[in-house]
């Protein structure tokens, strides 16, 4: 049987979800028959999101330009599009800047208003990828699949998510266990 | 005061006019353009030319063709001036003494006065509505005589019934059902309001019959009283009115004055007293059961009916509410008996309504018009059509309302048929609008609209509003997709179907029936999602499950 | 007293007459979600979730505000109703600030359960990210307009129940707030007495006590119950 070809990407998140990905635990090792993970900051070392993906989970909302780029390029190279967690889902905590309407306000805030010492704007094109001026949940975005809230989601959510696509079937979302958001 | 006394007063006060008279709009639509000036200079006019026996200028109300205000008639000679400057005074009254005038001279032939008929601004533009004896002197108050001695309250009820009139503030709710729900409900507090909140944009319907005749307004309300056993009214005004409240007042005053409000009403038994609340300045104000919130102090937010206010209304007591055209209309329905009503208009839409005909259109103002009337014959008989260019759609009913695309201008103006195709009498407003608009703006116009006046009690209506108006924009940005179009459809059902109030039920209104008829525009403006680098047309991503 | 009986969805119920038709299918054990709806103050109809369908009218209605009648039908969980209320839910998620990670009633919200209950995974409505206000001025309690749903509850057991009417509503549309005394910092109320109905009648973590951090906001609704209770049927029990 071939394996599926599974990624996972962390844009505008803490990475607390990836972390509770590695929650899996021995399960991890299950699923390792499963998939060959094609692209991941927790599961391999590949540089270029490649064609043809089956599955991929996001983590984390659309921030900046690079997120912007990656998501577009994952949408348009994967079969199932995996909302991971409630920054993915929602934008959350890293959307909170959103209030203050608009990049500038933000990073004037940060850099200038909150600097101790020597405050500046950063500026390095090219290499510091430039904020967008909101944060966005991915389906703003592109298309999304499924939906897996949560702050992290717990491993056993993720599970349950995971498992019966191995089996070419949908997960059903529903359910405090599994769509309860924070 | 009795019925010869009334009549005396009205004979004495035809006896002390003068031969000629000139009528000078002093309303609130030629005011704005120098009305107030062309009256004073008239009456210096007849001074200097000594003719104050025989002619005298009389400050009216709204003669309907406000667009082409200020707006001067002379009687009997039945001569209209258009436009007139205060410069044209004195030579408009030269023209009583065989003199010329470069005044501009209007023609009452025209199909824009012609085809009306007039029942509710039957003495607009005639009588001064600062005079109650002017209105007195028109057969004023004679029909409130008549049914306080000549008819039982069933009686009036019956005679309301059978003219078949239907509420003009908007739904056309039945007047005379709800009259007799009123009257059969137990209790010996009840009230009659009288909605003159008027929120629509771009009307002005309700505002002209107020300050064109409240004494039309006041008989109606007094007479309406005494059908359900009401001994209190109340008419509720928009503030942005102060001419209309002004007037009111002074003829809430006068009529007292006679005996004509007040307690023993023509020395009967029926007590009778008007106040006037000014209104709080929302659109929602004028939903009955906010208003009604409003009148007890309240924040004006609706609230679920039933129990509807002729049940449980002001103070919890059994309460009429009707709209100020509405009311205007009972004096003549007694006068002339309800049959004759049910003769005007068609099988279930009678007698006229007004309109206020603008947008792009040669002949814009105020119209009162049979029911039955094609939306052809208003637009292009009366309203002579748009100036140099083609009708594309016609709005009527406001931002309740929908879009009525020029292949149906022949459907007949009445309840049901303006539903049928998607959009509504509402309370007048009639906005012709030429080729040149874009129909998705329009729609984003009345949504905005009804986004600020939302009064934010329930969910669909107060945040579903917000969406819409963002997915209207987004589309006029040309960044929404298929997938948003779809979205923004659903949502106007939603919001139709949960709000709690007629504000949010017909608030998608303007979008769906521009959805129904003007699709292509919307089509037009849609974008391939951002994912697809433009390469695709307006698909989706086909996703394997 | 008088009895009426009706079917929700197919099932026979009796109940008194006058009782509402959320009384009559949470008697019966329907689920029917809810948010404005509070026990023991009065109904405003306003958020919209509990709307069932009844046959013989095309018009959804508040099973919170309509009463019970002889050979009623109604059904409450139709696909459109199921549809519907989850648009009501999204909209009012995209509405506020809502992260619910970092708030006080996380794990104890009815704005949450109400989401898990109609199945809402995210909100197709673009998220508005409105900025508003958190006040704390008041020494024991606080609140964070970010969570607020507008359900009024917090109005009406301040007004009805304690009897002091610190709350209201001002502004209109998306502009309002629930606004404390004279639009005062709510610590400047000389009316609030301080008793915290409010806090207990917050179905989300909008209104809270101080000094409880994410996830910690516990609710003492029995103490509404019980005052209720007392009041309309003279019984002291808890
Ligand atoms: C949002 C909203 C605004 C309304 N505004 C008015 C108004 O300005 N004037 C009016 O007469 N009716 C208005 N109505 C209709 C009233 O609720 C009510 O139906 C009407 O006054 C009844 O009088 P009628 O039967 O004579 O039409 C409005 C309704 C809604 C839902
Ligand atoms: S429909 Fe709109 S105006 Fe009516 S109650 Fe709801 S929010 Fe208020
Ligand atoms: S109030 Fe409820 S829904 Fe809102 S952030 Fe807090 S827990 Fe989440
Ligand atoms: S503060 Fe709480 S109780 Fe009050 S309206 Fe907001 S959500 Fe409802
Ligand atoms: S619970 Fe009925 S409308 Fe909110």
């Amino acid at each position: 049987m071939d394996k599926i070809k599974f990624a996972t990407v962390w844009l505008a998140g803490c990475s607390g979800c990836h972390m509770s990905f590695l929650d899996l635990d021995e399960w991890l090792i299950e699923l390792a028959q499963f998939v060959e993970v094609v692209y991941s900051p927790v599961g391999c070392d590949l540089k270029h999101y490649p064609d043809n993906v089956d599955v991929c989970l996001v983590e984390g909302g659309i921030a900046n330009e690079d997120n912007l780029e990656l998501i577009l390029q994952v949408r348009r190279q994967t079969k199932i599009l995996i909302s991971f967690g409630d920054c993915a889902v929602t934008a959350n905590v890293p959307a909170m800047r959103n209030m203050l309407g608009g990049a500038e306000p933000v990073l004037k805030r940060a850099y200038l208003e909150l600097g101790d010492t020597s405050p500046q704007l950063p500026y390095a094109p090219g290499i510091v990828p430039e904020l967008l001026d909101r944060v966005l949940p991915v389906h703003e975005v592109v298309p999304v699949d499924i939906y897996m809230p949560g702050c992290p989601p717990p491993a056993d959510r993720i599970r349950a998510t995971i498992e019966p696509l191995l089996h070419g079937e949908m997960p059903a979302m529903v359910g405090r266990d599994m769509i309860k958001f924070g | 005061m009795d019925l010869t006394e009334l009549l005396d007063v009205g004979e004495a006060h035809r006896a002390a006019q003068k031969a000629t008279r000139v009528h000078c709009c002093t309303s609130t639509g030629c005011r704005a353009a120098s009305a107030m000036e062309v009256f004073k200079n008239l009456k210096t006019a007849v001074q200097d030319a000594g003719l104050e026996a025989e002619v005298e200028v009389v400050g009216v109300g709204c003669m309907g063709f406000c667009g082409r205000g200020p707006l001067v008639q002379i009687d009997p000679q039945q001569a209209l001036y258009e436009e007139v400057k205060p410069e044209e005074a004195t030579s408009i009254i030269d023209t009583l003494q065989g003199g010329t005038t470069p005044a501009l001279k209007g023609d009452l032939q025209h199909p824009f006065f012609a085809r009306q008929v007039k029942i509710v601004r039957q003495h607009s533009g005639k009588v001064d509505p600062e005079s109650i004896e002017d209105y007195i002197s028109v057969g004023g108050y004679r029909s409130l005589y008549k049914a306080i001695y000549e008819m039982s309250p069933g009686e009036v009820v019956d005679e309301i019934i059978a003219s078949g009139i239907r509420g003009r503030g908007g739904g056309g709710y039945p007047t005379g059902l709800k009259w007799a729900t009123v009257a059969k409900m137990p209790g010996d507090q009840k009230y009659v309001i009288c909605n003159g909140d008027e929120g629509d944009p771009g009307a002005f319907m309700d505002r002209s019959v107020l300050e064109s005749d409240p004494h039309l307004v006041l008989e109606g309300m007094a007479i309406a009283g005494y059908a359900i056993g009401a001994n209190h009214g109340f008419i509720y005004v928009r503030a942005e009115y102060p001419l209309a409240i002004q007037r009111l007042q002074k003829a809430i005053q006068q009529a007292k004055k006679y005996g004509l409000l007040g307690s023993q009403i023509f020395d009967s038994p029926f007590d009778f007293k008007v106040d006037i609340r000014i209104g709080a300045g929302a659109f929602v104000c004028g939903e009955e059961t906010a208003l009604i919130q409003s009148i007890q102090g309240g924040r004006g937010n609706p609230i679920p009916r039933p129990p509807y206010p002729a049940q449980s209304g002001l103070w919890q007591c059994p309460t009429l509410i009707n709209n100020v055209e509405t009311l205007a209309n009972i004096s003549t329905i007694i006068r002339e008996g309800g049959a004759w009503y049910a003769s005007i208009g068609t099988d279930k839409s009678k007698g006229t309504k007004i309109f206020a005909l603008t947008g792009k259109i040669r002949n814009n103002g105020l119209i009162e018009v049979p029911m039955g009337i094609t939306l052809r014959e208003i637009v292009e008989e009366m309203g002579g059509g748009v100036p140099d260019g083609e009708v594309k759609a016609v709005q009527t009913g406001g931002p309740s309302g929908g879009c009525i695309p020029a292949s149906l201008l022949d459907t007949p103006v009445d309840y049901d048929s303006l539903v049928a195709i998607g959009s509504m009498m509402g309370s007048g407003g009639m906005v012709v609008m030429d080729q040149d608009t874009n129909m998705v703006e329009v729609a984003q116009f009345y949504m905005e609209f009804c986004r600020g006046e939302t009064c934010g009690k329930c969910v669909p209506c107060r945040t579903g509003t917000v969406q819409l108006y963002a997915l209207l924009t987004k589309l006029l940005k040309r960044q929404a997709t298929q997938a948003d179009l779809a979205k923004l459809e659903s949502l106007c059902h939603m919001v139709q179907e949960t709000s709690l109030c007629g504000l949010g039920i017909s608030a998608p209104n303007p979008i769906l029936s521009t959805l129904r008829y003007f699709n292509e525009e919307y089509q037009e403006l849609l974008q391939p999602p951002a994912y697809l680098n433009g390469k695709v047309g307006h698909g989706q991503v086909t996703v394997s499950q | 007293m008088s009895v009426k009986t009706l079917k929700i969805n197919g099932v026979d119920i009796a109940i008194e007459e006058g009782a509402t038709v959320l009384q009559a299918a949470r008697q019966a054990g329907v689920p029917i979600p809810t948010l404005c709806h509070l026990d023991g103050v009065h109904d405003v109809g306003a958020c919209r979730l509990c709307l069932v369908e009844v046959s013989g009218t095309r018009k959804l209605l508040p099973a919170c505000v309509t009463e019970v009648a002889e050979g009623m039908e109604v059904q409450t969980n139709t696909p459109k109703l199921q549809e519907y209320r989850r648009m009501t839910v999204e909209l009012l998620f995209s509405e506020g600030n809502h992260v619910c990670s970092v708030c006080v009633a996380n794990g104890n919200c009815e704005l949450q359960d109400v989401a898990i209950q109609v199945g809402m995974d995210h909100s197709r409505f673009t998220y508005r990210f409105p900025d508003r206000a958190v006040d704390i001025s008041h020494p024991q309690f606080g609140i964070d307009h970010n969570r607020c749903i507008l359900c009024t509850r917090c109005v009406r057991v301040c007004d009805e129940i304690e009897g002091a009417h610190v709350w209201d509503v001002a502004q209109r549309g998306a502009a309002c707030y629930i606004v404390s005394g004279l639009n005062q910092p709510w610590g400047e109320v000389d009316a609030c007495t301080s008793c915290g109905k409010c806090v207990d009648a917050c179905p989300t973590g909008a209104i809270f006590r101080k000094g409880s951090t994410t996830g910690e906001k516990e609710r003492d609704r029995a103490k509404l119950d019980f005052l209720v209770t007392a009041r309309e049927k003279h019984e002291w029990t808890r």
